[in-house]
């Protein structure tokens, strides 16, 4: 039975600014207790602002009506599958939000004593050994805010070894089906890009990167699982390749999901990797951010660690800055700490067990997905798939309907889009991963939706192209958006 | 589903691994725990640290980082599932809730701030100033930057590690030994016509509101832009918003956002209209649906790595959404009215302890300030004061080798007076 949304009442909602009316506020500060000073005095009058122009002023109920309709305007993983492929949407588990706001771990400023901070460091010191034990690598630092972040960091250290061997080289290599930061990265490290291609199963054509590999190549940037979702098999020859001409095998980890507790890329031949922790380790997406990208290494690029590292003296953690080879700071402080606190809940809620079971129904998930809508979607790669699947819209294009349409479609039967368009490298891409938080009947839903919608293409495909039907807001002018940016609200004519 | 993939144990899924690959143990991690043994775990290293409150302990520290209270009302509206369980607002038709409070914070920091655009956060503050440095060197076509030493210094060192391999080398300006502000004598003779950016920071890491315009006429006089960071945005509900600046970098940890030992915060980046294609990170845009409703969406993506990879404004992809939806309720809550009395509660406070201690500059300041320690070493005091559960000030002597007798102290609406007058005590 397939069940598509029905839709719900909720009101309007319009911008803070054309709700204010002026003197109302939603704030009650407790008076002084010292003598209020005169702002001009003490700050100059040259210095001082006379107001804020338009800023909001509403009543308490009226912020909080504000936000939670807006809230209703949203779809989440609370409300259902969120299919994003490379995104790991997976449940965030509230205990999660409840130790993030222990008191002495949420109050605590960084640059309050170390005596008074063991506990969080303690918190630190633990995740990075279970990060390190969980990639299979030799330390961990916490520092990156999120995983473009941690790809910079790892690729500074890349450089900074080969530095220190007297020669930095010239370019990466990344294969053409990377994530869009990886050449991004690489261009604000100092390095150029040399694209691999794959071959016809979606994996590295390791003939064409022994040819290319020589003593410019800093670094091959490597998913794995790739952003097909194939586990990249000659991977062990990948890296003996880039081993011998000097070069470092990075690997990002967004697909991580893919492989905790079954294999680690540093018995592998990963040298240096960043995690998600928003994405492998559970911690919310909250509608774009904050992440965190712990980035793990081998030995051999542990001197080049961000600083300052979590080192044990005398029985009790502290903050090591002597450390003449360190690449520097990537961020103030020592990172996304609430989010460590997060991933570190996660881990133990999981245990060791556990935390390979999710490895396993995320792959289940993904495989059995793959298998009940093989025969309404071409799949262009037929090697074994592990988190995530990628089809094309190949079939469904001869009708005019492309992987944009399908997603907008998707919405009228109550889910979040898969990944559109990407990875570049199949035209059409529908990137599919359920992770392993979807239970068989959610599964069987969005197989449903996706049959029926296939069906509705061959019958019907102006309703598929003029999709979303059901949702407050139909297809939005994206066009429009770009070409005559509104980026922000402006009073009207008085 | 086992028999639908057609495979009789999910391992068997992995089996095209090969066997070198696999990790033929157990992972080398403790059993699963029950929410009841986590929350005792977690409770127990909150324990074993010292912040405001719990113990009784109060602190005067900022530097970055500020202790403000935390309106009821914000928690409330990021625990909503809609907000915390979803992601980057791709798919514009089921996400208007996430795009219709960005566009609102973006509108707000451009009131805040005076800029005509912002962005939708960057990671943090530290992060947001090397970004604003290079869309410098994409504006100008000029490669060098001048930052005052009154920056941040964790500022100044993450922005020397994006520098270092971009070809873009950065000189410190100092700042003047009196006023504890940006030494315009200094910059005047630093300055020239390859530079592309000045960057300043006000109220500076010592506290010192600095005169924008001044700085801004020096960078504009050789074709500079200036760019102004913030670490504690509670000033700007009193300061003259930075409108002489080109580009603004800065952090919203002030506004609602946990210390949390040091993160996560929410950066911004905002800048004038004519800068915006050059702009790093997400924005979000107003339009309208296929219906004529107002409707909003990301956009001037051209810019982004997911289409322009290595010709990219920035790498970044992840920003701070749920921290910014922290600020914009904070904001909210606070708005026109509120947040100038907040700003104007940390200026009385902290004004009232520094009348009773001996400042070491004598620039304008807001809620920070710079005190000699005289012949003391700053960590002794602060060694005296813990016996008070009193957390005392931060020792400049790390950052800065020549201010071995000083520390910086903050106060804000938070601090009490019996704890600051126990401050002064400590001081005599």
């Amino acid at each position: 039975m397939i069940k598509k949304v029905r839709p719900h009442v909720n009101q309007n909602e319009a911008l803070l600014f054309e709700r204010s009316s002026p003197g109302k506020r939603g704030y009650q500060l407790p008076p002084l207790d010292v003598p209020e000073v005169d702002p001009a005095a003490a700050l100059g009058a040259e210095n001082t602002r006379s107001e804020i122009a338009d800023f909001p002023e509403v009543s308490e109920v009226e912020a909080i009506r504000h936000f939670t309709r807006l809230s209703t305007h949203n779809y989440a993983i609370d409300l259902g599958l969120y299919p994003l492929g490379s995104c790991t949407m997976k449940y965030n588990p509230r205990i999660n939000e409840q130790v993030a706001r222990t008191e002495g771990l949420a109050w605590a400023h960084p640059y309050q004593p170390e005596a008074l901070s063991q506990g969080i460091m303690q918190v630190m010191a633990t995740l990075e050994q279970m990060l390190a034990e969980i990639t299979g690598m030799d330390a961990v630092t916490l520092q990156p805010a999120a995983g473009a972040h941690g790809e910079f960091t790892g690729i500074l250290m890349v450089r900074a070894l080969l530095q220190s061997q007297g020669n930095a080289r010239r370019k990466l290599l990344i294969p053409d089906s990377a994530h869009g930061t990886n050449p991004a990265t690489a261009a604000m490290a100092g390095y150029a890009v040399e694209n691999i291609k794959s071959n016809a199963l979606g994996m590295v054509d390791v003939d064409e990167l022994a040819r290319s590999v020589d003593a410019d190549v800093a670094a091959l940037m490597l998913t794995n699982p790739n952003t097909l979702g194939v586990f990249e098999v000659q991977i062990t020859r990948i890296a003996e390749i880039l081993h011998a001409k000097g070069a470092q095998l990075y690997m990002d980890g967004a697909n991580m999901n893919a492989l905790v507790g079954v294999a680690r890329p540093g018995d592998f031949g990963a040298d240096v990797m960043h995690l998600n922790l928003h994405k492998t380790f559970s911690t919310p997406h909250g509608g774009g951010g904050p992440g965190s990208g712990p980035v793990a290494v081998k030995r051999h690029l542990v001197p080049f660690l961000p600083k300052p590292r979590i080192a044990r003296v005398n029985d009790s953690w502290s903050w090591d800055y002597n450390l003449p080879q360190s690449i520097g700071r990537v961020r103030a402080f020592y990172g996304n700490v609430g989010m460590h606190v997060r991933a570190l809940a996660y881990i133990m809620a999981h245990g060791g067990d556990g935390l390979r079971n999710a490895t396993l129904d995320a792959v289940l998930n993904s495989n059995y997905l793959r298998v009940l809508l093989e025969p309404y979607y071409d799949l262009p790669h037929q090697a074994p798939t592990l988190h995530e699947c990628v089809f094309s819209d190949a079939r469904q294009a001869g009708r005019g309907v492309r992987t944009g349409d399908i997603a907008k479609r998707l919405i009228d039967y109550g889910f979040h889009p898969y990944t559109v368009s990407f990875p570049l490298i199949v035209p059409g891409a529908m990137m599919i991963e359920p992770t392993e938080t979807e239970s068989k009947a959610e599964l069987d839903l969005f197989v449903d939706a996706l049959i029926s919608i296939a069906k509705e293409i061959e019958e019907t495909p102006d309703l598929v192209l003029t999709a979303p039907h059901d949702t407050r807001t139909s297809r939005v002018d994206e066009v429009t958006a770009a070409r005559k940016p509104i980026l922000r609200w402006k009073p009207g004519p008085k | 589903m086992l028999r639908a993939v057609g495979v009789d144990s999910p391992d068997a899924l992995f089996a095209h691994l090969p066997p070198e690959v696999r990790l033929n143990r157990p992972l080398d991690i403790p059993p699963g725990k029950s929410e009841y043994e986590i929350v005792d775990y977690f409770r127990a290293r909150g324990e074993e640290c010292a912040p405001p409150g719990s113990h009784g302990y109060a602190s005067f520290l900022g530097a970055g980082v500020y202790y403000h209270y935390r309106p009821v009302l914000v928690d409330t509206v990021v625990s909503r599932s809609e907000f915390l369980t979803s992601y980057t607002p791709y798919q514009a038709e089921i996400s208007q809730g996430t795009l219709t409070t960005i566009f609102e914070f973006q509108t707000m920091i451009c009131q805040l701030t005076g800029m005509d655009v912002a962005n939708a956060s960057m990671y943090d503050g530290s992060t947001a100033v090397p970004e604003a440095a290079m869309m410098a060197l994409r504006l100008t076509g000029r490669d060098r930057v001048l930052v005052s030493r009154a920056v941040h210094p964790e500022y100044r060192e993450v922005l020397a590690t994006y520098a270092q391999h971009q070809g873009m080398p950065v000189s410190e300006v100092d700042y003047n030994r009196d006023s504890g502000g940006l030494d315009t004598s200094d910059l005047e003779k630093q300055i020239d016509d390859q530079t592309a950016a000045v960057i300043i920071q006000s109220p500076n890491f010592f506290g010192v509101v600095e005169d924008v315009r001044r700085a801004a006429a020096i960078a504009h006089r050789h074709g500079a832009l200036l760019i102004f960071v913030f670490t504690e945005a509670v000033s700007l509900g009193l300061l003259e918003p930075p409108r002489d600046a080109d580009i603004v970098a800065g952090d919203l940890q002030s506004f609602a956002i946990s210390p949390s030992y040091g993160g996560p915060f929410a950066g911004i980046v905002a800048t004038k209209e004519k800068f915006m294609r050059q702009m790093p990170g997400r924005i979000v845009g107003e339009t309208k649906d296929t219906r004529g409703n107002r409707a909003f969406c990301l956009t001037l993506a051209a810019r982004e790595q997911h289409i322009r990879r290595e010709k990219a404004t920035s790498n970044i992809c992840t920003n701070q959404a749920l921290i910014a939806l922290m600020a914009t309720v904070f904001m909210t809550v606070y708005g026109k009215q509120g947040l100038r009395e907040l700003a104007a509660q940390n200026l009385s406070k902290a004004h009232y302890l520094a009348a009773k201690l001996p400042l070491r500059f004598t620039g304008p300041f807001f809620n920070e300030f710079v005190v000699s320690t005289n012949s003391s070493a700053p960590g002794d005091i602060n060694e005296a004061l813990l016996q008070n559960k009193i957390i005392g000030g931060l020792p400049l002597q790390r950052y800065y080798p020549e201010l071995e007798y000083s520390m910086l102290l903050c106060a804000t609406e938070m601090s009490r007076r019996e704890h600051m007058d126990l401050v002064a005590e400590g001081f005599r």
